[in-house]
């Protein structure tokens, strides 16, 4: 039946099934989602994430392993005493795919791009540690010549920043800091990045984009680095479903799968190609600080000390997710504080002395998360906690995704679940959320103490002194204030084949093309 | 029947007006808008965002936009997928996969359950009618959801003989076509099956079947000329607005077997807050529903010679 079927379509000339590769360095993966845009300043997203780092390439790399800087389009740099000059000397030998060289022009046309309102780049804000950026940026002055971007020779870029910023190569190594060929967008408008007008600078160059089909990229020959790079063919696949990706990953047709579906995490838990890392990224809840009875802080501790996060990662997520007391992942150079662990006789005691002992009088009050099958089994087993543990009613609440942002947004909620990903490896990505009136707070807190403590930190050149400015700032957050309830620091979960050489679990989940191969079988 | 085709025809565009007022207001009445995502957006950023997309200006006004353009035959540029335009995104491609797999569907479910229908109805009771009418209950009972996963599992892993899902155009195209085919028709070949079962039942006792019988032709003709043109009228009925849902895609099928088909656009765009391209898609559905259901009506007077339109 088997053999009769086989040679039906193949006399039918549709060719046999899973023909053998005929390229061997084929890197195959499921990105997820078909990419929005593959234009740097337009992208906000993962799965364009995972493309713009195979196309592009930044003044600076980083290690797929440690993340450390490594030499990119600058071959190396030097920065001031005062580390609010960096001086970028660019390698003679980069090239755009087309051959064009790249000059430290290409690198200040195409931030002043990002920067200027009308291209609306999300990411702009990435630029900001830049000296004037962030008023550009945002409108209040139109003068590019006030920006700390400068060309002082064809490969010597001078950044000048408004205070000392040691993350600032892992923002030079960051997709919104990648030269756009601004001279194709002055061209093709917002059609350039399309697979027909495409020039970019990465180690891949575009050889193809079926929409929601696949894209295709191949050695981009004009790379200063052609030489080491292993991998011929590099096939991305949008498939949203991750019961079908999964299915093509053990099929053999897929070489890489960055999710796992969730009720098969025990199974494929313990085998090789499996793997679950730690994620740049933060689990919790945001207390809407300005609603009765959440504006008592002894609540709002007591909510926190009121459940046992190991029961939440172990019994119900199960992929290795990390339990958090804090909010900002551990990462090199900084170690969080230890938060309000769970401690029910100490959260009983604050609720008390809130005004509602054993939880009498306790309004009723209500948990909003956006529906999916996942925050809701957390929320409930949270919930039932509180109830044992606090003696408190709170009821649930979902709804879908764009109304749920828009009722966090207006403050119209009283706790509401939510996700932060880290942009890059400080902890300021995470903890400068929180300051009054940022525009990701949503909680209404304020508090001037802990504003201080992260301008201090932004104004610190010493990175001790620095760790420990921010260190004590997140001490207001998790263990005095509690505008937030953190919860559990992400795991990123997925499925690699064996055959894959040169991948690296890392926080920021990037995988830089240039280290794979394929092992020959 | 002239008459009739035209004052139809006039009540067309009426419908598609009414329908395109009704979605547009609703989907901007929805809470959130397009740009809204986890990490908040700059207010600065935020209105050139709305600027470039005319959505600063005041609802009616965006309206008149949107008719201005929609004459010229354009709908727009997509929020979501920045660099392609909705024009691109419904006709370049996912429409015309949507459109095949549907067709081909549509003419396995037509074969399936017009033969296995007719045989049931004619030899009522027996065993056929029995065994084929457990099948039609079970693929009307047992959801896609279930089917897909089931045959990519036998036909693709287990006998390796057809992709477990994926897609490519082009002529490598029909392999990867046969399960979405099979498992978008099964539900469909049942409802016909079901349909053409009873009317076959309804007409065969007639008069004109019997004087049919009476004057001595034979069986084949009875239930082919005869028969299966009265029996036929509710699987019609059935067929304009299953036909139209077969084109427009369907989301289950297409995320099953990984088929970039038009299906998975209708939900998304509306999750994504994606305007124009729930005009879109909305349009084409509904000009796709009421073009079925006048076919339809014109075949009922075809087959039927008691309806006549006037």
């Amino acid at each position: 039946m088997q053999r009769a079927l086989l040679l039906l379509l193949c006399v039918l000339g549709w060719g046999c099934p899973q023909q053998t590769q005929q390229v061997q360095q084929h890197f195959r993966f499921n990105n997820g989602a078909e990419p929005e845009t593959l234009d740097l300043h337009l992208m906000t997203g993962v799965p364009e994430n995972r493309l713009a780092t195979a196309l592009f390439e930044g003044l600076v790399n980083q290690h797929p392993e440690t993340l450390d800087p490594l030499p990119g389009v600058a071959e190396r740099w030097e920065t001031s005493e005062d580390g609010k000059v960096w001086t970028f000397h660019l390698r003679s030998d980069a090239k755009w795919s087309n051959g064009r060289a790249i000059t430290a022009e290409d690198f200040f046309v195409s931030w002043k791009r990002a920067l200027t309102p009308a291209t609306a780049c999300q990411y702009g804000y990435m630029l900001y540690p830049i000296q004037g950026a962030e008023a550009f940026h945002k409108g209040e002055r139109s003068d590019f010549s006030q920006v700390g971007v400068e060309v002082k020779s064809p490969l010597v870029l001078e950044v000048t920043l408004h205070a000392p910023c040691p993350y600032f190569l892992d923002l030079a190594a960051f997709k919104t800091l990648f030269p756009v060929p601004v001279w194709l967008v002055e061209q093709h408008g917002d059609k350039w990045s399309r697979a027909e007008n495409m020039v970019s600078n990465g180690p891949f160059k575009l050889a193809e984009w079926k929409p929601n089909e696949r894209i295709v990229m191949v050695p981009n020959e004009h790379y200063w680095n052609r030489s080491q790079l292993k991998l011929e063919k590099i096939t991305a696949y949008p498939y949203t479903a991750v019961e079908t990706s999964y299915k093509l990953f053990l099929q053999g047709e897929l070489d890489w799968i960055t999710d796992v579906p969730l009720q098969k995490i025990e199974e494929v838990k313990w085998q090789p190609q499996a793997y679950f890392t730690p994620y740049l990224g933060s689990y919790f809840y945001r207390i809407n600080v300005n609603k009765a009875p959440f504006d008592k802080v002894e609540v709002r501790q007591a909510l926190s000390m009121g459940f046992d996060r190991s029961i939440i990662t172990r019994d119900l997520l199960k992929a290795g997710q990390l339990p958090a007391t804090y909010f900002c992942p551990r990462m090199p150079g900084y170690d969080p504080p230890k938060g309000l662990a769970y401690d029910r006789a100490k959260a009983r005691e604050l609720l008390a002395k809130a005004g509602y002992p054993e939880g009498k009088g306790f309004p009723e009050v209500s948990l909003l998360y956006n529906t999916s099958e996942s925050h809701k089994q957390v929320a409930e087993n949270i919930v039932r906690q509180w109830k044992e543990n606090l003696g408190i009613t709170v009821s649930l609440q979902n709804s879908e995704w764009k109304v749920y942002l828009n009722d966090v947004d207006n403050g119209n909620y009283q706790v509401a679940r939510a996700g932060w990903i880290g942009d890059y490896t400080d902890p300021n990505t995470f903890l400068d959320m929180f300051v009054t009136g940022g525009g990701n707070n949503n909680t209404g807190w304020s508090n001037a103490r802990y504003d201080e403590l992260i301008a201090g930190a932004a104004r610190e050149a010493d990175p001790a002194a620095r760790a420990e400015l921010l260190r004590e700032a997140e001490t207001i957050l998790v263990e005095e204030e509690l505008p937030i309830i953190p919860i559990y620091i992400y795991v990123n979960k997925g499925m690699l084949a064996p055959r894959v050489e040169g991948w690296y679990g890392n926080v920021l989940d990037s995988h830089p093309y240039t280290s794979l191969s394929i092992r020959e079988e | 029947m002239g008459n009739y085709l035209v004052k139809r025809l006039l009540q067309v565009p009426l419908v598609l007006i009414v329908l395109i007022t009704i979605t547009f207001f609703m989907v901007r009445f929805a809470p959130g808008g397009p740009f809204s995502g986890e990490k908040g957006i700059d207010p600065v950023i935020k209105q050139k965002l709305q600027e470039k997309y005319h959505l600063d200006k005041p609802v009616i006004q965006q309206y008149g936009i949107f008719w201005l353009n929609l004459l010229k035959g354009d709908l727009g540029p997509s929020y979501k997928e920045k660099t392609r335009s909705v024009n691109e995104i419904i006709f370049e491609s996912k429409f015309w996969v949507s459109t095949y797999l549907g067709l081909l569907a549509i003419l396995l479910a037509l074969f399936l359950g017009l033969s296995a229908g007719v045989v049931a109805g004619i030899r009522q009771n027996s065993r056929f009618d029995y065994a084929s009418m457990a099948v039609a209950m079970t693929g009307l009972s047992v959801p896609t959801f279930v089917v897909g996963p089931v045959l990519a599992l036998v036909f693709g892993r287990y006998l390796n003989v057809l992709p477990v899902a994926g897609y490519e155009s082009g002529l490598k195209s029909v392999p990867y076509m046969i399960l979405p085919a099979v498992t978008l028709s099964l539900p469909f070949a049942a409802r016909i099956a079901r349909l053409t079962r009873a009317g076959m039942l309804e007409v065969i006792n007639q008069d004109y079947i019997r004087t049919a019988w009476a004057k001595g032709l034979r069986e084949q003709v009875i239930v082919l000329r005869h028969a299966l043109r009265g029996a036929m009228l509710p699987v019609v009925s059935f067929l304009g607005p299953a036909i139209a849902a077969m084109l427009t895609g369907s989301l289950v099928v297409e995320q099953i077997f990984a088929i970039p088909g038009i299906g998975t656009a209708f939900i998304e765009s509306a999750t994504n807050r994606d305007y124009t391209l729930v005009m879109g898609t909305v349009i084409l559905f509904g000009v796709l529903l009421v073009i079925m259901n006048l076919v339809v009506d014109v075949l009922y007077g075809l087959l039927d010679p008691r309806i006549r339109y006037s």
